[in-house]
């Protein structure tokens, strides 16, 4: 009976795959992150929670293997190339990347951290070679077009995501994702999440313009010459590798964006009429 | 007085961005941003033109500085860019020309 064949088939050819992953696109980029671990992959589910995405074809790929025994201590990160091979190393975990195939793994121990920087450092290559990049800027998207607040740490980037009134979308008070797209850019939201401790809205709309940010007696906006545009933006590029080509990229990415998109200062108060001057 | 020739590093990018030349070395990313007569001495370091060439036509042509003031200053300033690591100096024309001055390296 052809029924009979069929099932009879299934149960032997079906693979028995125990790897279990999770799909997590940020930027548009989905990065399956494959783990044998239930529980870690549970987790990994909760901690990118609208930021999963099953059904996407994943345009990289990480094997993680939980080792308890790594060290827990972040210590500063290494990365370095060899060919299209990268390898990224902190206290708490070390991982191989190949920029080519686009797989890799990752040694960490069962911690959502350890992973959370490993993207970020894989999304900034990723981007690097794209034109776009990651930025410790807040973001968030009003009337359909997106907003990017930089700064270093202290100079506000939580504070106005917090102060976004209600018809602004945050898409992240720590980590912005900006990706090149034509002419022009794309912010994206991201689950990187700082102070404000809430992932962003998984969003992405045009770049309007970016602002540097800095606390004032007074909400206005002051023009910037691109230099100091590029300079002040160059300084909060995440930049993660010590690699001539890549910098060098990067470089060439701030200078490019710097000539297309409106810089500004934005000095602040802190209260909501800071967004009055965001249309 | 020997004579010296400069030449851009390899190991920089460099762009001209709102009238300044900004310069980003790779190998440590340190940033820079030359000045319009710096910019000039920049593009002109080819490796083969004399310094005192590229002052007498860069700068005190275009500039209007006294050559013997303007060779001083260019000489401060290119050894303060090689300290860097982003032009090197040479007592001998370079055989290998450099790269364009403006484009990523």
């Amino acid at each position: 009976m052809a029924t009979g064949i069929s099932a009879s088939r299934f149960a032997t050819a079906a693979p028995i795959n125990r790897q279990l992953g999770v799909t997590v696109e940020i930027g548009g980029i989905p990065i399956l992150l494959e783990s044998d671990d239930a529980d870690f992959c549970a987790l990994l589910g909760q901690r990118y929670a609208g930021f999963v995405n099953p059904s996407a074809a994943p345009t990289c790929q990480f094997e993680i293997h939980l080792h308890p025994a790594v060290q827990s201590a972040p210590q500063d990160v290494r990365v370095s190339r060899s060919g299209s091979a990268w390898r990224i190393e902190r206290g708490d975990f070390c991982a191989e990347w190949d920029a080519r195939s686009r797989r890799g793994w990752v040694r960490q121990s069962a911690n959502p951290y350890s992973i959370d920087a490993m993207l970020r450092i894989v999304h900034s290559l990723v981007l690097a070679e794209e034109g776009g990049f990651l930025v410790h800027a807040a973001s968030g998207v009003r009337n359909g077009r997106a907003f990017v607040f930089a700064g270093i740490s202290g100079a506000g980037k939580t504070t106005i995501a917090r102060l976004a009134p209600p018809d602004a979308t945050v898409l992240t008070d720590e980590i912005s994702y900006i990706r090149k797209s034509g002419n022009g850019y794309h912010a994206y939201g991201t689950p990187f999440a700082g102070e404000l401790a809430r992932v962003g809205a998984n969003l992405m709309a045009p770049l309007e313009a970016l602002y540097l940010l800095d606390k004032g007696p007074d909400n206005r906006i002051e023009p910037v010459a691109e230099p100091l545009a590029a300079s002040a933006l160059l300084r909060n590029v995440l930049f993660f590798a010590h690699d001539p080509k890549l910098v060098k990229r990067v470089f060439e990415s701030v200078i490019e964006f710097v000539s297309s998109v409106p810089v500004a200062q934005l000095i602040f108060t802190p209260d909501e009429r800071a967004w009055e001057l965001i249309p | 007085m020997s004579e010296k020739y400069i030449s851009r590093s390899n190991s920089v990018a460099a762009r001209v961005l709102g009238g300044e030349m900004m310069i980003m070395s790779a190998a440590d990313s340190t940033l820079f941003t030359l000045s319009e007569v710096g910019t000039a001495i920049w593009e002109a370091a080819d490796g083969r033109t004399p310094l005192s060439e590229i002052v007498q036509r860069h700068v005190c042509a275009e500039f209007d500085v006294p050559a013997e003031d303007a060779y001083r200053d260019a000489e401060t300033f290119v050894e303060e860019l090689a300290g860097q690591g982003i032009l090197s100096i040479s007592d001998e024309p370079v055989a290998d020309p450099d790269p364009p001055a403006r484009e990523g390296l």
